[in-house]
């Protein structure tokens, strides 16, 4: 499928309808203070001429476009939607079409345009419950989904049938190299996320969520449409086997006991430093509190 | 073998024999003698400093067993251990070693977890020990070396701290090491020179690793010990100080001697400090270092913070703004100077040098062996409380990303509430902390004027109401006590001078019968239970002597 970034191929998209309506407006070369007779033969062959003309710059535009843009032309041209489409079409119209237009292409102060953010986005924000954004904030907050998986992937096929864009993968996310994938975490995620993905702060309220409790996909899908503040690492950053050795490492550790006994958030000395007080040094006041009173 | 009569006092059993021969050739028995012989005040708080000695203790031992194994080369090597996240990773020896450490030595992560918590538990009691002392005036004449010590005490508690949080080279310890680096290279005009000195070149080099190390395991260790020797010879020299009570004079130490009272009680909370230490170090991880990563100069993690007696540290650095300063000649200051060598600095200097500041202020150069109640000296309460207020403004500031990702707060938010808090907050609790020693005092005062209150009110035969006090001694001609504040708890309940029944005995559950002890109360000669039976509803005043009518309080 398309791997293209969708924001280069955007102006193609409807740079060409710009251009034939430029071309249908030209004004015809007609000639000034003639008989009438001949103005209206002249009228007739202009007509005639006009239509001539538009057919020609159709049949080119069609031509063009096909031959600019294949992976597009391929969906758009087979006309009729798929009955998985038109319900996405439905589910869209319903939940989504208030913020990001009727058109996919966004309201302004609202929602950013869905044309060509591909099915890997809408994946992650609707199953992550992101999406529908119950208000606007700093940051879209997870929650329980609201859709079932059926209807995300109607919204989905919606979606990638109206401006294309990043695809879900397909086969065993988890199959890359453990030690690799911690590397890479460490060197692309945890400046964010944190250490082993517990998540942590950014500016002005937004933040890194934790990878607590995320699957395999979503964890794909965000790196790929690169969602609220996350960069985007496409394919030619980090390769899918590259992602995949990082989502083996993320669910690895996610999943690994801690062998030193109760994890306190792994985020390290913070939450020890709580510790020792609140439990180590809370300990000691009232064991000597304890033996002062036995004196 | 016939018996032949021994003059008294020669020992007569076998040990005995065998001390008095040690004894003729030593001399021992004397200082011994005296040292057990030594009184320890019985107060709660005098075991605060015992606490951090224990735990110095356990890191002394639990240290040495990490040393078998940790291997401090900078060396790089391929991991090929047991942790399969690692595997085929480069590393450094000492990240090895110490993952090795971690997962293949019988009670290695414990005993690296014992030791971490034992560390975080050091420092933790050396300041509360040194609240302890700076707000009931322990460090006055003729004690302010040992404050000095104290203060030199803490200073390489957080040097032995630093170095070994940065030993492991891991991903955290690594970046703590950067930050080290960069502070030192914001000192002016020596910084270059100190970085180059103490990195042997640029950061990281290869040398740091083993020169932390011998600083951690031997020079400071050493300096820590010798140093905590002449904390107590000072201390056994100049002699304990007490709380003023009944009995207790400049001149006098009343308490439990330390042998066996003290002793005991100090063996036992060794085990105590232990038993925490090591539940801690068996039940809660810490510092997970297989989690961290090996450390890479190209990596960080979001939410790097130091060990919590580092945070403030961290805290001011996130709360003082980007201010560098570039003067002509291409030479800048930066702004990491201000708030992490300046600010410590003065707060360091100021602290070292305060029983000197009070000796000046106050101009009381006399010996001190009784201890001043907070609330007594509300000047310096105040300071103290806004000293803490700062530091602990700086302290929740090195979190604040972690709160603000925790609780959902604005990360800006968090570090304006810190920058304004540090501003506003450290009068208010001078101010706060004022009225409060004032207002404690003065309920002192009322209670030693107008006596107890018994919660007794009383009807007089015209129809006023008066409440009934109990005077805490004799009183003048207008129901008034007599006697002085003399710096000692005044009670302020009637069961704590005997005039209601007492507290059913037992720390964690009762130990005695209330029946019992309503009867022994009965039987007793004093308080209100004795009179309880005979007393007359109508008589006032004072019930254990038959009342008399207490003026109505002015």
């Amino acid at each position: 499928m398309s791997t293209t970034n969708p924001q280069s191929d955007a102006p193609s998209d409807e740079g060409t309808p710009r251009g034939h309506r430029r071309w249908s407006r030209r004004p015809a070369d007609g000639t000034p203070a003639a008989a009438a007779r001949a103005r209206r033969a002249s009228k007739q062959r202009r007509r005639i001429a006009n239509v001539a003309g538009l057919m020609a710059a159709l049949v080119l535009t069609g031509t063009l476009y096909s031959a600019l843009s294949p992976a597009y032309a391929t969906e758009e041209s087979t006309a009729t939607e798929s009955s998985a489409e038109a319900a996405g079409r439905e589910l869209y119209e319903r939940s989504c079409i208030t913020c990001h237009g009727e058109n996919l292409e966004g309201v302004p102060t609202r929602g950013p345009s869905l044309i060509g953010v591909g099915e890997a986005a809408v994946y992650f924000q609707v199953h992550t419950g992101r999406m529908p954004l119950v208000r606007q904030e700093a940051q879209a907050p997870d929650k329980p989904a609201i859709f079932s998986d059926e209807e995300i992937d109607q919204l989905m096929a919606y979606v990638q049938a109206n401006g294309g864009g990043p695809t879900l993968p397909s086969g065993d996310l988890r199959d890359g190299d453990l030690a690799e994938g911690g590397e890479l975490f460490r060197l692309n995620c945890a400046s964010c996320h944190n250490f082993v993905g517990e998540g942590g702060a950014l500016s002005s309220g937004k933040r890194a969520p934790s990878l607590n409790d995320v699957n395999d996909l979503e964890i794909y899908s965000a790196m790929l449409s690169g969602p609220e503040n996350m960069p985007v690492f496409g394919d030619n950053q980090l390769t899918p086997e590259e992602k995949r050795s990082i989502i083996n490492y993320v669910q690895t550790v996610q999943s690994q006991a801690d062998p030193g006994g109760f994890g306190v958030g792994r985020i390290g000395p913070v939450a020890e430093g709580v510790v020792i007080w609140v439990v180590g040094v809370a300990a000691l006041l009232f064991g000597i509190f304890w033996m002062g009173s036995k004196a | 073998m016939a018996r032949t009569a021994t003059a008294p006092g020669v020992p007569t059993t076998r040990v005995g024999k065998a001390a008095l021969e040690f004894d003729d050739r030593l001399i021992v028995a004397g200082p011994l003698r005296r040292t057990l012989n030594k009184v320890f005040p019985d107060h709660w708080s005098f075991l605060l400093g015992e606490i951090a000695l224990y735990s110095f203790v356990i890191l002394l031992l639990s240290g040495t067993y990490l040393t078998f194994y940790y291997d401090a080369a900078m060396t790089e090597v391929v991991y090929d251990g047991t942790y399969a996240p690692m595997r085929g990773l480069e590393m450094t020896a000492a990240y090895e070693s110490t993952l090795y450490l971690s997962f293949d030595v019988r009670g290695g992560l414990f005993i690296r977890q014992l030791h971490h918590w034992a560390a975080l538990m050091f420092v933790a009691a050396i300041v509360v020990h040194l609240l302890r002392i700076f707000f009931t005036g322990a460090f006055r004449r003729p004690r302010e070396t040992n404050w000095l010590i104290g203060i030199a005490l803490l200073l390489l508690a957080f040097a032995m701290g630093f170095t070994g949080y940065s030993l492991p080279d891991d991903l955290l310890s690594g970046t703590g090491l950067r930050i080290i680096s960069a502070i030192i290279l914001s000192i002016p005009v020596i910084g270059t020179w100190a970085h180059w000195a103490v990195f042997n070149g640029d950061y990281v080099g290869e040398e740091i690793l083993g020169r932390l190390y011998i600083v951690h395991v031997l020079i400071v260790p050493a300096i820590l010990l010798a140093l905590i020797a002449v904390h107590l010879l000072l201390l056994v020299k100049q002699k304990h100080t007490q709380f003023p009570g009944p009995g207790r004079t400049e001149h006098n130490v009343v308490g439990n001697r330390l042998f066996p009272a003290f002793a005991g009680k100090a063996g036992g909370l060794f085990f105590i400090v232990f038993g925490v230490c090591a539940a801690l170090g068996g039940l809660v991880q810490i510092n997970p270092v297989w989690l961290w990563g090996p450390y890479n100069p190209a990596q960080v993690s979001a939410a790097s913070q130091p060990d919590w007696y580092v945070m403030f540290l961290d805290g001011s650095t996130r709360l003082f703004p980007a201010w560098d300063i570039n003067l002509p000649g291409n030479y800048t200051i930066p702004a990491l100077f201000w708030p992490t060598v300046v600010l410590p600095g003065i707060i360091f200097t100021l602290m070292a040098a305060y029983p000197m500041i009070e000796r000046k202020l106050t101009r009381d150069t006399a010996s001190h062996h009784l201890l001043q109640r907070p609330r007594d000296v509300p000047v310096r309460t105040s300071l103290g409380m806004m000293a803490l207020a700062f530091y602990v403004v700086l302290l929740i500031s090195g979190g604040n990303d972690v709160i603000a990702e925790k609780f959902d707060i604005s990360l800006n938010a968090m570090t304006w509430v810190g920058r304004i808090g540090l501003i506003i907050v450290p009068p208010l609790a001078y101010v706060f902390t004022y009225r409060i020693c004032l207002g404690l005092q003065k309920h002192d005062r009322e209670v030693l004027e107008h006596g107890l209150e018994t919660g007794v009110i009383r009807r007089l035969p015209h129809g006023e109401f008066i409440e009934v006090h109990q005077p805490l001694g004799p009183v003048d001609e207008h129901g008034h006590g007599q006697l002085a504040y003399g710096g000692a708890p005044v009670p302020k309940r009637m069961n704590q001078v005997g005039g209601a029944r007492r507290a059913i005995r037992g720390f964690f559950s009762p130990i005695e019968e209330p029946a019992r002890v309503e009867l022994e109360q009965q039987r007793s000669e004093r308080g209100l239970a004795a009179a309880e039976a005979d007393r007359e509803l109508t008589s006032s005043g004072r019930p254990s002597d038959g009342g008399r009518p207490q003026e109505p309080r002015d």
